[in-house]
């Protein structure tokens, strides 16, 4: 079948919602570790470094996939895709 | 499903779990009244062992059933809250439960790879394959290749990938358990292998996914009450509060920075005897190493006169006027422990020589990339190293996690995309529960070793201390090296299993909650090993056996098949297992790098890029397997090649070599040869969109 407009759209929103998150994820994830002994000089709940690692960084994965699931059950709606029957 | 029901059967089962969460807890109470009435540990042991999995065969064994789409996908009914549990009882296995905090103890900053490896891979699941897979909505991920590329051949080397990599873990999964039941309730290590498998196969045999799952929720509920009482019962006896994720960092953390300065700081008491210590483990790692030198020169001769030596000074001693009974008793006890031969000697001798490596400073818990080195150059160089490692492996360990099939296959059980959606958050939420736990459980544990295990006399040692010693010395070994009658922290050798299991004993609880601390970490081992057995099973009947054998094959054949397979499959992962093949931590590593460099990039291609075809993933599935493979058998010393290291990357991130690859190959294969078909491309806007108007796709059943 043939995309719509509105089909089309929807994607490119989505693929720039998860090309923003992955974003998020990677420097939460690598770029921190990267400068891990540099950070370890902040004081913020024990050494900032390895705060991050050790908690940090877990609640912005879970916030991200939560914002990530709040955003798009709702661009479905928006744009008609989303299914029927279910709740 | 009408939205009616599913909100029905959802209410339903959130009262059924309360029932079972307030009857398990009952029971944790019943045993402890048990203990206070006197009757023995051993027996609350097989109390707690044998009720959980009886419990589980329970479930197993009430969720039973003869329909295809249950047994596969449990009915594609399970709501977003219990399939997060049940993923996350799948996920933790006894690497997490148990290991996890062990490995920060010893590690410190350096074992944090793991805890973000393991929950940051659940964005890429979550933004990557778990929506798409679930609107896709077939049984296993051999499918989903088979679809996408068409053809037998892709689907063919998923099946491959998905039992390499499945059954490299479930053997690390059936060794936990097996080491738990043979640790709490006395039995021999191949029986408790055994009376664990018995438990995995009551689950999963009679209703497949539908019986997995319910167990699962089941075992998590189990294993995360198991994790958390002994936890926050130690930080409110350290700290006064009951949040050990908070205070673990404010209050713990400082004064073990503060007390490791003091033991690398010869000029204050504590650093003093540490370091009376290190002079002794020292000397005698350089007496070992000049014996070593001797030998080599010397050979058996100079063994004979070493023992001569130690013959004469016996003889003196005994024949002193005023005998000192100790001191010939420790002289005989020398010449009979004497190597006998050089090949003996030089065992014992390399062994003693290592022993240097206790006399190191203590490493500072915070510090990232800790490295040593006898120039500021080597230190830097070494350092280089431990980070790109880190980063290596928390790389693979994340992109395998976005592809291990037993946990991708979960996100085809939910009712619909949206609920796939939430269920990935669940998941992460109810993993991070333990994750974000077991950090903070290492630092009150090393609090307390630091604290108040340091500086004890050794007349009056805690009582757990003596247990676990006398246990196995691997978990916990402590002598007087110096002999001035108090601990030092370097006189200590505690193994990394030890911090989860003695938890309960160092907090001062009763015997009931060590028997819970073993009945979660089986929960752990055994949901993980019922997913992983099913896979293997799931893709051998339904990939192998029905798509490409016999596609008329009747239902109940099918499951007929099934389970058949699965007990084959068990049993055979049982018997391997029972050779003991490995370390578990690299089992474990490897099956994330295999999974990751054979699966990713074709399931993340096949769904965002509509040019990837059939030659692209067969391509980019071969050479990402294939490298991964190469370099850990050149480099993994079980394999004896010892092939030098490819930019210092150790083995277990043999993945990210592999993971490139298979990207590379994915594209070029694909680039060279000709677009998908209509169909095909149909097949991805079907799954990209929750719901499209006047979709044809083939597969939209």
């Amino acid at each position: 079948m043939q995309l719509t407009q509105k089909h089309v759209e929807y994607w490119n929103r989505n693929l720039k919602m998860t090309g923003l998150l992955l974003a998020i994820w990677f420097v939460v994830t690598f770029v921190v570790a990267w400068f891990a002994r540099e950070l370890n000089e902040i004081e913020f709940i024990g050494p900032l470094g390895f705060y991050i690692g050790a908690q940090g960084a877990l609640i912005v994965y879970v916030l991200i996939i939560w914002y990530y699931a709040r955003y798009m059950n709702r661009l479905d709606q928006e744009y008609g895709v989303e299914e029927g029957e279910n709740d | 499903m009408p939205s009616r029901f599913q909100a029905e059967f959802t209410a339903q089962l959130k009262r059924y779990y309360t029932v079972y969460t307030g009857g398990f807890l009952s029971f944790v109470v019943l045993v402890g009244v048990l203990e206070m009435l006197g009757i023995p540990n051993r027996a609350l042991g097989y109390l707690f062992l044998f009720a959980t999995i009886l419990l589980y065969a329970g479930i197993g064994f009430m969720a039973k059933t003869a329909e295809v789409s249950e047994y596969y996908v449990a009915g594609r009914r399970v709501p977003a809250v219990f399939n997060g549990m049940a993923t996350g009882a799948d996920w933790m296995s006894a690497a997490s439960f148990i290991g996890l905090a062990g490995t920060l103890y010893t590690a410190g900053y350096d074992g944090l790879a793991f805890v973000m490896g393991w929950t940051g891979g659940y964005c890429l699941v979550a933004l990557f394959l778990a929506p798409y897979l679930r609107k896709f909505g077939q049984f296993t991920i051999p499918d989903f290749l088979g679809a996408r590329y068409g053809g037998n051949v892709p689907r063919t080397i998923g099946v491959l990938a998905v039992v390499l990599c499945s059954f490299t873990y479930v053997i690390a999964q059936i060794s936990g358990v097996g080491l738990i039941t043979s640790r709490f309730t006395g039995l021999e290590f191949g029986i408790g292998v055994f009376v664990g498998l018995a438990g995995i196969l009551v689950c999963s045999f009679l209703g497949g996914m539908k019986a997995v799952t319910w167990t699962q929720v089941a075992q998590y509920i189990i294993l995360i009450i198991a994790y958390m009482i002994p936890v926050v019962w130690l930080s409110v006896k350290h700290t006064g509060s009951p949040v050990p994720q908070i205070t673990a960092y404010t209050s713990a953390l400082p004064k073990v920075t503060a007390l490791e300065k003091e033991f690398n700081d010869s000029s204050t008491p504590k650093g003093a005897a540490e370091e009376s210590v290190r002079v002794i483990y020292r000397e005698r790692a350089e007496a070992a190493a000049a014996k070593l030198k001797a030998l080599e020169a010397g050979g058996a001769a100079f063994l004979a006169e070493e023992k001569a030596k130690l013959e004469a000074r016996m003889m003196e001693l005994k024949a002193a006027e005023v005998p000192d009974p100790r001191a010939i008793d420790a002289a005989e006890r020398a010449v009979i422990s004497f190597p006998i031969d050089p090949a003996a000697a030089r065992a014992v001798w390399n062994r003693d020589s290592g022993i240097g490596a206790k006399a190191a400073p203590v490493k500072a818990h915070a510090e990232a990339f800790a490295a040593t080195g006898k120039t500021p150059e080597e230190v830097e160089a070494n350092r280089t190293k431990a980070k790109k490692n880190f980063l290596a492996l928390v790389f693979c360990l994340m992109v395998g996690t976005a592809a291990l099939p037993h946990i991708l296959m979960r996100f085809y059980t939910t009712p619909s995309v949206k609920e796939a959606r939430r269920s990935v958050f669940w998941s992460l939420l109810f993993i991070f529960l333990l994750y974000f736990t077991a950090p903070a459980l290492a630092i009150l544990v090393k609090f307390e070793v630091y604290h108040n295990l340091v500086g004890t006399a050794f007349t009056e040692l805690p009582a757990w201390v003596w247990n676990w010693a006398a246990v196995d010395k691997t978990l916990m070994a402590i002598s007087d090296i110096n002999k001035d009658g108090i601990v030092q922290l370097a006189e200590i050798t505690i193994g990394g299993d030890l911090i989860v299991l003695a938890t309960p004993e160092i907090a001062g609880l009763p015997y009931v909650i060590s028997g819970l601390v073993a009945a979660g970490g089986l929960a752990a081992a055994l949901s993980t090993a019922d997913g992983l057995l099913l896979t293997i099973a799931n893709a051998l009947s339904h990939d192998v056996y029905y798509k490409m054998i016999d596609p008329n094959a009747p239902t109940t054949r099918r499951l007929v098949v099934s389970k058949a397979l699965l007990l084959v499959v068990a049993l055979t992962a049982a018997y391997v297992t029972s050779l003991k093949p490995g370390n578990i931590l690299f089992l474990v590593g490897a099956a994330f790098s295999l999974a990751a460099a054979a699966f990713f990039p074709s399931l993340l291609l096949g769904i965002f890029w509509k040019r990837a075809n059939k030659l692209g993933a067969v391509l980019g599935m071969l050479m990402g397997l294939g490298i991964t493979i190469y370099y850990m058998v050149q480099t993994y010393e079980f394999f004896g090649i010892n092939a030098p290291l490819w930019w210092d990357i150790k083995p277990i991130s043999a993945g990210i070599f592999g993971i490139p690859l298979g990207f590379l190959g994915v594209i070029v294969g694909s680039l060279i040869s000709r677009a998908p078909s209509r169909e095909i491309q149909e097949l991805v806007d079907h799954v990209r969109y929750p719901n499209l108007e006047g979709d044809t796709s083939p597969v939209a059943t």
